[in-house]
């Protein structure tokens, strides 16, 4: 069996045992962050372009799966899908107008988009303002699994989380993503070799937006809440965040980030130390910066290879 | 200068880049002839770096025209420019320091394929290039780095890998800015010769401060000073020149060949 199969069965061996040790909805949550990072870092880690605008992708699929649920009576997995769809959508626009732009000026395009984004939907009729959307049901998955049960829901976003993995993961050992990493790595190279290089970020930021805007209707599934809090810039900033900590530019460094950032953002919400939760990510943030800059998993590996 | 414009390969037409108004390429008109290697020589900061990034579209020209093939090509995209068949290499190495040595001679053959969008396909596709990319490397000396990791390369080499992936679009010009420039003296020799050898069926234009790879390899030479062409001609011709050896080879007056 090649290593490559291997580590994929321990995977999913963990994520079938894990709800029988943790709270399977702490869980879900987990894995909705882990892979909104992973989409992340689809553009960060392997295109090289910083958004800082992605909490527009999460929370558009957010708010049109939590709309398409109290609405429309279609069934979790077409929302779930409507909701991806508008996410592409958004990206396929927002993606258009930023990447003409360059490094900093992009961050700053993709923030103003963001921003636009979260004025329009604390105005809109549909969303609730500032209450958010409540109520969501959860319905029932192809019109007979019924999600309510927190085990089952808990299951269905492992698969979901399972397929994001799967399609970064193509896409990153794909001939598409071998281009993508030869923008990362000279651009101008790539410009000299023939590459329209704003169709391949275009494309990957696309891909991006989708798959965040998949953990974002799958997050209001789970929650069954739709809130502004996933379209606020802090939202983007935290995905840089569990991206940059965990090892941006490695598949298993989004998920060790987001794990130990969900992991401390609701164990220290709860206790007396809610009120300084930012300063504490803050430290964590400038400690993993300035002690391994290649983030948890960068550091592992740079470890295993020197001593393995 | 009698030749048919036919047999030019790239044509420029009084050229000119000015940076905020100082004036870096001022009215040259190049014109290579096809199947040449033809040199650009003359001191640091005449502007041949420029002329380059002019050719290639990496800057927009402030004024004038260039015609590839008799094409005019003044407003295309740089990787437009590429496509058509002219490949460039850099004077600051470019290489694709964290892929390994086959894997960037590889996305050069990638280019022609017609897969490289697919992000839904397994990479291993893409080696069914590799006999072709061993092939180039084995042509300048890389054979046994391929699975190298490119950072690692010794500086001289990454230029001969430069121009290994450069190769792999078998362009119909290669623009090459300083090949030689940071190798030792062995490379430089190595270097000219893969040079000699892949002139054969395409046109070359190539920047180049060491005058004996200039003397050896170049069917004609464009001196540039100031941003403007200053004498044209075979190298006899050009060594020559009064003004060439003073303004650039000699050592009567090198401080105004700084200037
Ligand atoms: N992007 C730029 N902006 C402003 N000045 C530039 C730029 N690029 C080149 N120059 C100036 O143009 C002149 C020619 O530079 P360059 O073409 O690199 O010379 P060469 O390659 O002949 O050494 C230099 O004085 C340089 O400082
Ligand atoms: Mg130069």
């Amino acid at each position: 069996m090649s290593k490559v199969n291997r580590n994929l069965i321990i995977a999913i061996a963990l994520l079938a045992i894990a709800p029988f040790v943790l709270y399977p909805v702490f869980l879900a949550k987990v894995l909705c962050f882990a892979l909104f990072a992973l989409a992340f870092n689809l553009l960060l880690g392997y295109a090289g372009i910083l958004s800082f605008g992605h909490a527009a992708f999460l929370g558009t699929g957010g708010y049109i799966t939590g709309w398409a649920m109290l609405n429309t009576g279609m069934s979790t997995e077409l929302a779930i899908l409507l909701g991806t769809a508008a996410g592409a959508a958004l990206g396929a626009i927002y993606g258009k107008l930023a990447i003409k732009r360059e490094g900093i000026y992009f961050a700053m395009i993709t923030l103003a988009l963001a921003q636009l984004t979260f004025f329009l939907y604390l105005q809109a009729p549909f969303t609730g303002g500032e209450n958010g959307m409540q109520g969501i049901p959860r319905g029932e998955l192809f019109g007979f699994i019924d999600l309510t049960n927190n085990l089952t829901m808990y299951y269905v976003v492992a698969l979901i989380f399972l397929f994001g993995y799967a399609v970064v993961s193509r896409a990153i050992h794909s001939p598409f993503g071998q281009v993508l990493k030869a923008i990362r790595e000279n651009e101008p190279r790539a410009i000299s070799l023939g590459y329209d290089v704003n169709k391949y970020k275009w494309v990957a930021f696309v891909i991006s937006a989708a798959l965040s805007a998949l953990a974002g209707s799958t997050k209001t599934i789970v929650f069954q809440l739709a809130s502004l809090t996933d379209v606020h810039w802090h939202m983007s900033g935290e995905v840089i965040l569990m991206t940059l900590v965990g090892g941006v530019g490695t598949l298993m460094g989004p998920i060790v980030g987001a794990s130990l950032i969900v992991t401390m953002q609701n164990y220290l919400s709860t206790g007396e130390m809610g009120n300084y939760i930012h300063i504490i990510m803050g430290f964590v943030f400038v400690i993993c910066v300035l002690s391994f800059r290649n983030g948890i998993v960068g550091q592992w590996n740079k470890f295993k290879a020197k001593n393995f | 200068m009698q030749a048919n414009s036919s047999d030019f390969i790239l044509q420029t037409t009084d050229l000119v880049k000015e940076f905020k108004g100082f004036t870096a390429v001022s009215d040259v008109n190049l014109n290579v002839q096809r199947g040449h290697i033809h040199a650009l020589i003359g001191p640091n900061g005449a502007g041949k770096t420029t002329v380059f990034n002019l050719l290639t579209k990496f800057l927009q020209p402030t004024r004038g025209k260039i015609a590839f093939n008799g094409k005019d090509i003044t407003r295309m995209q740089p990787a437009e420019i590429a496509r058509l068949g002219i490949i460039r290499s850099f004077q600051i190495s470019a290489v694709f320091p964290h892929l390994t040595v086959l894997e960037n001679v590889r996305v050069a053959l990638q280019r022609k394929e017609n897969h490289s969008m697919h992000f839904w396909r397994s990479d291993k596709i893409l080696n069914s290039l590799n006999d072709r990319a061993h092939e180039l490397l084995e042509s300048v000396g890389l054979g046994e780095f391929a699975n190298t990791v490119t950072t690692d390369l010794a500086y001289g080499r990454k230029r001969a890998l430069e121009i290994a992936t450069t190769l792999a679009l078998d362009p119909e010009l290669m623009l090459l800015d300083e090949p030689t420039q940071g190798m030792g003296h062995e490379d430089v020799g190595r270097t000219a010769d893969l040079i000699r050898k892949v002139s054969k069926n395409r046109t070359i234009l190539m920047v180049e401060h060491n005058l004996q790879v200039v003397s050896k390899l170049a069917d004609r030479i464009t001196v540039l000073q100031r941003g403007a062409i200053l004498t044209e001609g075979d190298y006899d011709t050009v060594s020559q020149d009064p003004q060439v050896r003073e303004a650039y080879m000699g050592t009567e007056a090198p401080q105004e060949a700084s200037a």
